[in-house]
């Protein structure tokens, strides 16, 4: 009887941890399979390589992801130079400076920046940030790929600090201790000694904020202007590749090409996060093993 | 192990013929006790918050000498060596009375230069603690963090520092690899020579062969009776052989007193207080 039950207990679980894979390998058969029928009429080459997505055009459908890509890592890596220096400082702030009662205040409000809705932050961007922009740089509107980084660094700013905080917490007391007792202040002990041993999960916080900043659709689409043109600089408007399925994909008639093109966007969006992560997991692993 | 044994019996009798014999020299000709003081201690007491840990220590330690500190577990030795290089600071609630100098300068007084200090004052730790990086860079930390640029002066100085801890030998032919991938004795050395790196007056070494095998552990001893030449070295042990071997004088603690200071001969045939010779003995503790 209690065979049976650990049985039926054990096939649960595994059914659970199955479940996650099932549902992975899911969306990757629902996206390749939908983005294939758009490759009869477009060439791999023009989709990946050329600027230009004009799918709605009369006179000759475009359907090029250039653009989109070139935006998208904008105002990724523009958000992640905002919030890399923000979030290790705050990170050594909290885990060696803050005195405990500040700590205790200051963790859950960072907490409670992670749970700010993506839309509240979007329109932040639009009535606080994208006006501060445009007075800054005098242009007519700061709806633009700097605002989008911006706003983007602010939601990747709690995964930082937490999981850059939980590693530097981790160092060891002794290397505090033997950087301190060689006669170094307490910023040249978190600067050379604690940085530089808590950098694999230093990076990892990094990836991650880096995942969340290429995924994110609401924010970018509503504070980066969305011009499907190519973008020669932070202040002009860009379109990642969340926003134009986010606007696109409602309105397009099915089973068209338009229609399987933007799930070949979904698919390209998809690998990229997949590569992210599975280097940030490489490199983890092999850093590791260098040091410990 | 044997090898061990015999070293010590050697080293015991070595010892006592100097207590006997108090061959010339310009300490031992004016008799005992005597020696430049570097570190001296005066009422010193020590509080984790309320709870007092050392009570009212007064005691000098002297230049180009080894101070064993040796005494039951929680008897405060490891707090009173750490108090010597402001190491306790970093722990919340802790406070002090009564005076620590070295070189005759108060180093709890305010305005004193932790930082400085530290500098003059080294320490080892009880276990090994290399910084992740490689065998070179930890010993060139010292010089780095004080601002030392020229990559000639770091080089040969982490030559020397390692040629002074007794590893050079070892580790030349591999300075780039990881300090993780030394042996325990060879990491406890390589801290010994980041210790040495920054030229410090005074080395204080917290049981620093208590994690290590017993050869790692003879190699350790033999570097410290070196050291003594050039430094002064006051270290706690457990282990009262190591402090019949390597210490010209012995502090016993006991319940964050100090019980009896000494010469180690005396200390170790001849105690003062039968408390002591119980410890000794092996009789508690």
């Amino acid at each position: 009887m209690s065979d049976l039950k650990e049985k039926a207990i054990h096939g649960l679980f595994m059914f659970n941890g199955l479940l996650v894979v099932i549902v992975l390998v899911g969306i990757f058969a629902l996206l390749v399979g939908t983005s294939i029928p758009a490759f009869r009429e477009i060439s791999l080459k023009e989709f990946l390589f050329t600027a230009r997505w004009n799918p709605t055009s009369y006179v000759r459908t475009q359907y090029g992801i250039g653009a989109m890509l070139v935006s998208t890592a904008m105002v990724t890596i523009g958000a992640l130079v905002i919030a890399f220096p923000l979030g290790i400082g705050t990170a050594a702030y909290l885990s060696d400076i803050a005195s405990p009662r500040v700590r205790e205040i200051a963790k859950p409000i960072i907490e409670i920046l992670a749970g700010i809705p993506s839309v509240v932050i979007g329109f932040l961007g639009i009535v606080l940030v994208g006006p501060a922009i445009a007075r800054l740089f005098n242009i007519p509107n700061g709806l633009n790929a700097l605002n989008g980084s911006f706003l983007l660094a602010i939601m990747a700013l709690p995964t930082i600090i937490s999981i850059s905080e939980d590693a530097l917490k981790s160092v060891p007391k002794s290397f505090t201790e033997a950087s301190l007792a060689l006669g170094s202040t307490h910023w040249q002990t978190i600067v050379k000694v604690k940085i530089p041993a808590a950098a694999s999960g230093i990076f990892a916080s990094c990836m991650l904020g880096m995942g969340r900043a290429i995924g994110e659709t609401m924010t970018v689409l509503m504070a980066t202007g969305c011009a499907p043109a190519m973008p020669h600089g932070f202040l002009d408007s860009v379109r990642t590749m969340t926003s134009t399925i986010a606007i696109e994909l409602g309105e397009v008639p099915y089973y068209t090409t338009h229609y399987y093109a933007l799930f070949g966007v979904g698919l390209v969006l998809f690998i990229i996060t997949f590569l992210v992560n599975m280097i940030s997991d490489i490199v983890l692993r092999k850093y590791q093993i260098k040091v410990r | 192990m044997q090898k061990l044994k015999e070293r010590s019996v050697n080293r015991k009798t070595g010892k006592s013929q100097n207590g006997n014999g108090e061959p010339a020299g310009p300490g031992a000709a004016k008799g005992k006790k005597m020696g430049e003081i570097v570190i001296r201690t005066e009422g010193f007491n020590f509080y984790y918050g309320d709870e007092i840990a050392i009570k009212s220590v007064t005691m000098d330690i002297y230049k180009n000498k080894v101070t064993g500190i040796i005494g039951p577990s929680g008897c405060g030795k490891s707090t009173f060596l750490r108090s010597l290089n402001r190491m306790n600071d970093v722990i919340d609630g802790t406070r002090i009375e009564g005076k620590v100098e070295i070189d005759g300068q108060d180093i709890y007084a305010p305005g004193v230069d932790v930082v400085s200090l530290r500098r003059k004052v080294g320490m080892v730790f009880q276990k090994s603690n290399p910084f992740p990086k490689t065998i070179f860079e930890n010993v060139a930390y010292g010089l780095r963090i004080n601002g030392v640029k020229d990559r000639a002066y770091i080089s040969d100085k982490v030559e020397a520092s390692l040629k002074g801890a007794a590893l050079w030998k070892e580790v030349k032919d591999r300075l780039n690899d990881s300090a993780f991938d030394l042996s325990g004795g060879q990491q406890q050395r390589l801290c010994i020579a980041r210790a040495l790196a920054i030229e410090p007056e005074v080395i204080l070494m917290d049981e620093p062969a208590s994690a290590l095998d017993p050869t790692a552990t003879l190699k350790i001893e033999e570097l410290i009776e070196e050291l003594k030449n050039d430094y002064t070295i006051a270290i706690v042990t457990h282990n009262m052989q190591q402090a019949a071997r390597i210490s010209d004088y012995t502090a016993f603690f006991m319940l964050g007193e100090l019980v009896e200071y000494d010469e180690t001969s005396k200390m170790f045939t001849n105690p003062g207080k039968k408390i002591t010779e119980d410890y000794i003995t092996g009789r508690f503790g």
